[in-house]
């Protein structure tokens, strides 16, 4: 379903080129779980931003479901973002002053349903929060916070989860937490694809994707932790 | 997403941030209160200064006389001496002018009118019978000037109703006697009050039988002692103004033997209106300018205040953009809060504006009165252009929130 062809991706810093993305091919398939591994400034954001399709390779080719992204418009990268994939960030990157019942609902205000309300109590009674609806972020815990995000992620019932160092921001215990919820995600069916420097959080991933300088190094399978 | 979802977003965030939206709401709360105010005040100008002229009476054209022509040096309009007690006798017949109902001359002069140890310095005004008719006078104790009065040259007077206040706060004046430039008058009248304001109060007058004033009181006694300031000509109906115009100039031309330039000039009450209405039409305009600058003062501190808040909430556009909020959505979310802003603050403004009416009515600014006029029109308008200001001044910074780069926006700390 995610085909990246040779793709490239050179920003531009005042007078100097970086080319963040230098040829990466890689295929995801349904039901996949991939950890993208690599040190900072490798290139592995830029490749997320690209598979979530808030950002444009300047070259290559990029297929969602056999759609050309390099086609769209900005109005359906927008639906493409609301529909098909769910975001969860390292900083969480809730709306502040707004509530976690609010906040999971936002999706689905851009999506233009109606029946808001239950379905993002539904959302957040799935990942255990049933009893933290009205909180604003500022009075979860962080593992609260990237539980609220997740159900966020997952109100649209997307087919792709794309996570940026999911458990960087958390403590072992909420980390745990928050994998224990991936592999229930992975189980569902759903295609993951994660960001983490993190090898612990790599071996609990069914596919290891190594990028250093722009350039996928390595792609290994795992056994996923037994 | 549509517009109530819009409203409501913005609603929100409004609401998050109340302090900032309310001083940014003061600009235009403080433009469209001073727009419907200050309108009201130069409406209610213009109705005063109308209502003071149909007050005169209906139907009336005035005759005064023309410039003073003295060897190539032209004094001012009025000034000339060349209207008489008798050219006002010549217009008032029937045959030679069919369009004139009624003639009242009138002479002025100021003096000071002393009843014991109350004095006040005023209009008198020499006038006939007809200017009760004619001029809209009546008495609300005693009786006017009459035809005896006039042919005798009597001393009897008629006070105005402020005079009358003044000299006599507890007595009735009728029958009692005042001294006008040390010449003594037996009190005959006490006029009707008029009310009305500037260009010469109508109740801060006294009247006096023409010939006596002429004789006795006019400083302008030159020669003949029958000059006289004013002709007030009432016209038989509103359709025979013209051929009236037409019928007096021709008597007076025969009379004064003018031969090039007529030495009188005519208005008519519409003609008064017409100026008058000039005046205060450029005073609304000019009062409503001013306030329209203040509106805009406020659009400015709408989008100072939009963008400061596209930049602070650049995280929270990125997260929108990142869970599928297009940039029509985000652009119509940060124009929504401008035009609530907005909006909110006209409506604010127009309570504000009606409540400021309000306040200062009744309010005398020199020997006006301030009677502010609320137009709907004036409403409809304020609340419209502030409609207006949000949409324009919230337009560049709901564009710049929308155009964001979403890894950028999402990166922003």
């Amino acid at each position: 379903m995610i085909e990246i062809e040779n793709i490239t991706k050179i920003y531009r810093m005042g007078d100097v080129e970086v080319r963040a993305l230098n040829g990466v091919s890689l295929r995801v398939d349904a039901g996949d779980w991939v950890a993208i591994m690599g040190p900072s400034g490798s290139g592995k954001s830029t490749l997320m931003n690209v598979i979530g399709c808030l950002d444009q390779p300047t070259a290559g080719s990029y297929r969602l479901d056999n759609v050309e992204v390099a086609r769209m418009n900005d109005a359906q990268l927008a639906a493409v973002r609301n529909q098909k994939i769910g975001f969860v960030f390292q900083t969480f990157n809730l709306l502040p002053r707004t509530t976690a019942l609010a906040n999971v609902e936002l999706p689905l205000v851009y999506a233009g349903r109606r029946d808001r309300r239950e379905r993002a109590i539904a959302a957040l009674q799935r990942v255990g929060l049933g009893d933290r609806l009205h909180h604003r972020p500022n009075e979860l815990s962080g593992g609260q916070q990237q539980r609220v995000a997740i159900a966020r992620a997952l109100i649209n019932d997307p087919a792709i989860i794309l996570a940026d160092e999911p458990t960087g921001n958390l403590d072992s215990k909420a980390g745990a937490e928050i994998m224990d919820i991936f592999r229930q995600l992975h189980a569902q069916g759903l295609t993951i694809v994660m960001v983490t420097h993190d090898p612990d959080v790599g071996r609990q991933c069914k596919r290891i994707v190594h990028i250093r300088d722009g350039q996928i190094t390595a792609d290994e399978k795992t056994e996923g932790r037994a | 997403m549509n517009l109530v979802e819009s409203i409501r977003i913005a609603i929100r965030s409004l609401a998050a941030n109340k302090l900032r939206s309310a001083l940014t709401m003061l600009g235009i709360i403080i433009g469209v209160a001073a727009v419907i105010a200050l309108m009201g005040v130069g409406r209610g100008a213009s109705a005063a200064i109308d209502q003071q002229i149909n007050s005169m009476g209906t139907n009336l054209l005035f005759v005064s006389p023309g410039s003073l022509n003295q060897s190539g040096v032209r004094t001012a309009q009025g000034t000339a001496q060349t209207l008489t007690y008798e050219d006002a006798l010549a217009l008032d017949d029937p045959e030679r002018l069919p369009a004139v109902a009624a003639v009242a001359p009138q002479v002025e002069a100021m003096g000071q009118v002393v009843y014991m140890g109350n004095n006040v310095n005023t209009r008198i005004l020499g006038v006939t019978a007809a200017y009760s008719p004619v001029r809209n006078y009546t008495v609300q104790d005693g009786e006017f000037i009459t035809d005896a009065h006039v042919q005798a040259k009597s001393s009897v007077v008629v006070l105005g109703a402020n005079v009358a206040g003044t000299l006599f706060p507890d007595a009735s004046p009728v029958g009692q006697t005042v001294r006008i430039n040390n010449i003594t008058f037996r009190v005959i009248g006490v006029l009707t009050a008029k009310g009305g304001s500037g260009m010469g109060n109508q109740d801060d007058q006294v009247i006096v039988p023409i010939t006596t004033a002429m004789a006795r009181l006019s400083r302008s006694r030159m020669g003949a002692g029958n000059v006289i300031s004013q002709i007030s000509v009432q016209v038989v109906d509103a359709q025979q103004m013209d051929a009236a115009v037409e019928q007096i100039s021709a008597v007076l031309r025969e009379r004064h033997n003018v031969r090039y330039e007529d030495d009188f000039t005519i208005r008519s009450q519409q003609d008064m209106l017409e100026s008058a209405t000039a005046i205060t039409d450029v005073l609304t305009l000019f009062l409503g300018g001013v306030a329209g600058i203040s509106l805009l003062v406020g659009g400015i501190g709408i989008m100072n205040i939009m963008l400061v808040s596209v930049t602070e909430r650049t995280r929270e556009i990125g997260i929108r953009k990142a869970i599928g909020a297009t940039r029509r959505n985000v652009l119509a979310q940060f124009l929504t809060e401008a035009t609530i802003l907005s909006v909110l603050g006209g409506l604010i403004g127009v309570v504000a504006g009606a409540g400021i009416a309000r306040l200062i009515s009744g309010l005398s600014v020199g020997t006006m009165t301030l009677q502010p006029v609320i137009a709907p029109d004036s409403i409809v308008l304020a609340t419209a252009f502030s409609l207006a200001v949000g949409l324009f001044f919230g337009i560049y910074p709901a564009f710049r929130a929308a155009s964001l780069n979403p890894i950028e926006a999402l990166r922003y700390e």
